[in-house]
This record gives structure tokens, C-alpha cells and sequence, in this order.
């Protein structure tokens, strides 16, 4: 029937444009609630007790998780780069190399995920039950902004701890690819010290740094934004949470990428 | 009709969109000071989409929210806020936070709102939770305490500030008869003792005509009947007459109310009251 062939093509093109449209909204969305979290962020009440309270969640409850990545990475890539360096002589370079991937890259994507997957699940678990049992509008009614009151602390708190975390992971990873290249793999202790000197320069942990801060921001941002606006009860809070970590990695990903080639000179 | 001056909230037609579908159909009602609106209707008919509007939780697709002679729907975040500092709400949910104990959840419009010490804080709260008779369970959190008791600590809260306009989403909804009836006296106290404007919904038609000056029927996001409780029952729309007479009431219960005084004595006691809070 010719009836039914005309909606196809609009079918097809809906197809093509309803994912691109639903990206350019989730930017608008996500722009909006970041926008308004520094309008609300610099003015007062400071609520510093909130602010407190999520540096303690998101930062100091992560080490040990962060640590331990942290330590596991290093090792690992200190025997993976001893096994593919050796096969050219060059393992004196085994902890230069190990460092700078450390700092460059491992180091503040790895913390990003580690903190999307326990602080960003967290904060979106519990932005959207506070939504769907109306606390979030009771906030509103009290006159208490919910951006300022929820958000700020939150995001704040992303942008402190990751940067820290990131250099937790860093130093701790660095000492495990030490301990294992060392004590493991018989490589000189003098030379893998002084590789990691000459190798590293400040820009690296620069580098290093200013990923950390913005997948701080990033992570957080992703993750309240889920939760602040979840709909649909215990179910819909399941799917806020899920997608809270899924686009905080990719986003995590898509962001290193970008910030990379900006920030290396090749 | 109200008198243009004694009107405390005034919707004029108002019209709500969710995606392609229309909730409100151009609501248009006028709420006197100190006077107590209940909203009726059956469910999905928009009464919680109305009163979300009439404390701003949503802006409006068309049409106006008029309180106090401002529109609040045209208002930003900060003027809104200032704003709401008059309105207090009792959630049909509770809303109670889970991070804070029952008496933190009282004393958090107190802290936020005001600059009062600690102590008149503590007062404060505690005599409000005397009230609703949970004073004993202070210390709780509201994961510890049961459903009505959550209730009756949503409705200390809402009433703690002397808001001059409350509005009660279902609030006598999964409590039993005895403590909807301490409830629906509670309403009725807060509009004797400080004039409060009340905005009520509710399924429960005992209440209804217990409380109510007027009663607003919401169906299908349009209001079919507005009135006093007298008028309402006499209206000749089938819909109306179904509702209340499935809902079993005593019809003329409404009309044994005592000496209950009029909106309008009320009001006068509502601009004193702002008046000394001006002063």
C-alpha cells in the first residue's frame, strides 16, 4: 500500500536526527545546571558544612580504592614495559616511561573512572530518590535553592578531590612499578630513579593536573545532573544512576582525548 | 465573587503542557485571604499539577498565578525564593529529609529562614512537634518512624514558619481516621489562630466538608465546580454529583460545623498579623 511506504523516509531521517537532536539537548541540559551551578556558587550562603561533607565522600572515602588502582596499575605497567623494552635492550627507560604515562594519562583517567564509579553512582543514587520522594521540591519551598544547596557542594567537591586523588594515584603508582621493577625484576634502583627525573618535567603533571580538574568537574557535573533530574521511582533512579556512569567514562574519554591533542605538541 | 481585595490568590487561565499532553485546560480560581480552598477531584485529573503551580514548583505553559498581587510566574530564581518565604507545603510524600534527624527536618525552614538562636530554634521545633504529638520521636530519622508520624512531622514542618498560605497535598492520605481528624482540626486551627489561607487536596470527602469554605472539582484538568460546599453538592453535573455521593459522606455534616467564623473575620486577624510582622 502506498500509504504505509510515505512515513518511511521521515521514519528514516527521524532515526538519523532524534540521537543527534537528544545529544545537542543533553549539552543544553548539562550547560544549563553548570551555568547555574556557578550563578549559585558564588553567592551566598557559602554552606561550607555541605561542602565539607562531600570533600570527605568523594575525596577522602576514595583513597584507598584510588590507592589501590593506583598501586596495581604501576605494577603492571612496570612489567609490561619491562617485557617489551627488554626485547630491545632499552629497560633503563622502564621507569621514566612508567612515570609519564602515569601522570599524563593513567593516573587522572583511571581516578575519574574510580570516582564516577563510586562517588558519581552515590550522588546520582541519592539526587534521585531525594527527587522522587519530593525532598528536592520541599528544598524549593523552604526558599533553599537545590542547585546551591545539592549541586554546588558536589561539584565543588569534584574538582578539589580528583586533582588530589589523581596525584595519590600517581605517586603511589609510580611506587609500585618501583617496588616491582626493583625488587621483582632486578632493574637498577639508581637508574629507574634518575630516568623518572630526567623524563618528567612539570608540564607532564601539569598535563596530568588539569585532566584531573576537569573530569572533577565533568564526573560530578554528569552525575548530579542525572540524579537532580531523575523521573519515574525506584526504577528510574536505577536507570540515573547507570547512565550517570556510563557518560561520565565516556565523557571522561571523549574529554582526555580532546585535552590531549591540545595540550601536546607532537 | 470575592471582593478583588480580599483575593490572596488569583489563577487565571491557566494552562499546562507536558510534551503533546494538555494537563490543565485554562484553570481559573480565586482564593479569599484566610479562606480554605479544598481542591477535589479523582486521580490524573491535575489537582497536584494546580498546586505545584500556586507555589511555583511549575511555571505555567499559559495563563497567570497571581499572589499577593505579584505573578509569581514571572518571577526569577532569586525574587522566587524571597517569595516563598510566605508559602509553606505539606507533601503528599512526606519530603521529610533522610540525612537529618526528625527534629533537624523541623528546625530547617527555622535555620535557613530566619535569624534566630539556636535556642527560640529548639523551642520552636519542639513546641510544633508537641502539637502533632511527635516530640517523642526527635531524635529519630525519618527512615525510623513510621508513615503517619512521617506525615504529621511533613505537616510541623510546613507549619513551623506561620507561612500565610499552606498548601496540603493529600495530607490525611495513609493515616488513619482518628489522626485525619487531628489533622483536618489542625488545619482548621492554623486558619483560626493565624488566618492562614489554605489550600487543601484531597481525596478524602470527610475532610473536604470538614474543612473546606470552598471546594474546587477538578476533572480532566478543568474545574466543573466551584462553590461553597452547599453550592457544590447542588450542582448539576453528573460527574460532581458521582463523586460525592460514591464517596459516601455525610452530606450534612458540612452543615453542622458550629460556630465557625467566616473567612472574612479571618482576614482582618491575616493583615493585622502582616502588618505587625512588617512593623
Amino acid at each position: 500500500m502506498s500509504g504505509d511506504e510515505a512515513p518511511k523516509p521521515t521514519g528514516f531521517i527521524a532515526s538519523i536526527v532524534a540521537p543527534v537532536k537528544s545529544v545537542f539537548e543533553e549539552i543544553g541540559i548539562l550547560a544549563d545546571l553548570a551555568f547555574r551551578a556557578v550563578f549559585w556558587g558564588v553567592r551566598p550562603p557559602y554552606r561550607v558544612p555541605l561542602v565539607v561533607a562531600q570533600l570527605e565522600f568523594v575525596g577522602v572515602q576514595s583513597v584507598f580504592l584510588v590507592g589501590l588502582v593506583g598501586l596495581f596499575t604501576g605494577m603492571v605497567f612496570a612489567v609490561q614495559t619491562v617485557y617489551g623494552f627488554r626485547r630491545f635492550g632499552a629497560e633503563n627507560m622502564v621507569g621514566g616511561v612508567v612515570a609519564l604515562t602515569l601522570s599524563r594519562e593513567m593516573a587522572p583517567v583511571l581516578t575519574a573512572i574510580m570516582v564516577a564509579a563510586r562517588a558519581g553512582s552515590g550522588m546520582a543514587a541519592e539526587l534521585g530518590n531525594m527527587r522522587s520522594s519530593e525532598q528536592i521540591d520541599a528544598l524549593e519551598t523552604m526558599a533553599v535553592n537545590p542547585v546551591q544547596y545539592l549541586v554546588v557542594p558536589r561539584i565543588l567537591a569534584g574538582l578539589v578531590m580528583v586533582p588530589v586523588l589523581a596525584l595519590i594515584f600517581f605517586l603511589v603508582g609510580v611506587g609500585g612499578s618501583w617496588a616491582i621493577g626493583v625488587w621483582g625484576l632486578s632493574l637498577d634502583p639508581g637508574i629507574f630513579a634518575d630516568r623518572i627525573k630526567t623524563m618528567i618535567v612539570p608540564s607532564d603533571i601539569r598535563q596530568g593536573l588539569i585532566k584531573a580538574l576537569v573530569f572533577g568537574f565533568t564526573v560530578t557535573l554528569i552525575s548530579c545532573r542525572h540524579g537532580y533530574f531523575a523521573s519515574g521511582g525506584a526504577v528510574g533512579v536505577g536507570q540515573a544512576t547507570t547512565r550517570a556512569v556510563v557518560w561520565s567514562v565516556v565523557a571522561v574519554f571523549l574529554l582526555d582525548y580532546l585535552i590531549t591533542s591540545m595540550l601536546t605538541e607532537v | 465573587m470575592l471582593d478583588a481585595t480580599d483575593a490572596h490568590v488569583v489563577v487565571e487561565g491557566l494552562v499546562k503542557i507536558y510534551g503533546d499532553r494538555t494537563i490543565l485546560h485554562g484553570v481559573d480560581m480565586t482564593i479569599g485571604r484566610a479562606e480554605t480552598l479544598v481542591v477535589i477531584g479523582g486521580s490524573g485529573a491535575g489537582k497536584s499539577t494546580l498546586v505545584r503551580h500556586l507555589i511555583a514548583l511549575e511555571r505555567p505553559t499559559r495563563g497567570r498565578i497571581v499572589i499577593d498581587g505579584t505573578d509569581i510566574s514571572s518571577l526569577n530564581d532569586v525574587q522566587l525564593a524571597k517569595a516563598r518565604r510566605r508559602f509553606g507545603m505539606v507533601f503528599q510524600k512526606y519530603a521529610l529529609f533522610d540525612s537529618m534527624t526528625v527534629f533537624d527536618n523541623v528546625a530547617f525552614p527555622l535555620r535557613e529562614q530566619t535569624k534566630l538562636s539556636e535556642k527560640d530554634i529548639r523551642e520552636k521545633a519542639m513546641i510544633k512537634l508537641k502539637e502533632l504529638g511527635v516530640d517523642h520521636a526527635a531524635t529519630l530519622t525519618p527512615a525510623q518512624i513510621s508513615g503517619g508520624m512521617a506525615k504529621r512531622v511533613g505537616i510541623a514542618r510546613a507549619l513551623v514558619m506561620e507561612p500565610e498560605l499552606l498548601i496540603y497535598d493529600e495530607p490525611t492520605s495513609g493515616l488513619d481516621p482518628v489522626t485525619s481528624r487531628t489533622v483536618d482540626a489542625l488545619i482548621e486551627e492554623m486558619r483560626e489562630r493565624f488566618g492562614v489561607t489554605s489550600v487543601v487536596i484531597t481525596h478524602d470527602m470527610v475532610s473536604a466538608f470538614d474543612i473546606a469554605d470552598r471546594i474546587a472539582m477538578l476533572i480532566k484538568g478543568r474545574i466543573v465546580a466551584q462553590g461553597s460546599p452547599a453550592e457544590v453538592l447542588a450542582v448539576d453535573h453528573t460527574d460532581v454529583q458521582a463523586f460525592i455521593r460514591s464517596s459516601g459522606v455525610d452530606v450534612k455534616r458540612f452543615e453542622n460545623r458550629g460556630n465557625r467564623k467566616t473567612a472574612a473575620e479571618l482576614a482582618e486577624k491575616a493583615r493585622a498579623r502582616k502588618a505587625d510582622r512588617a512593623g
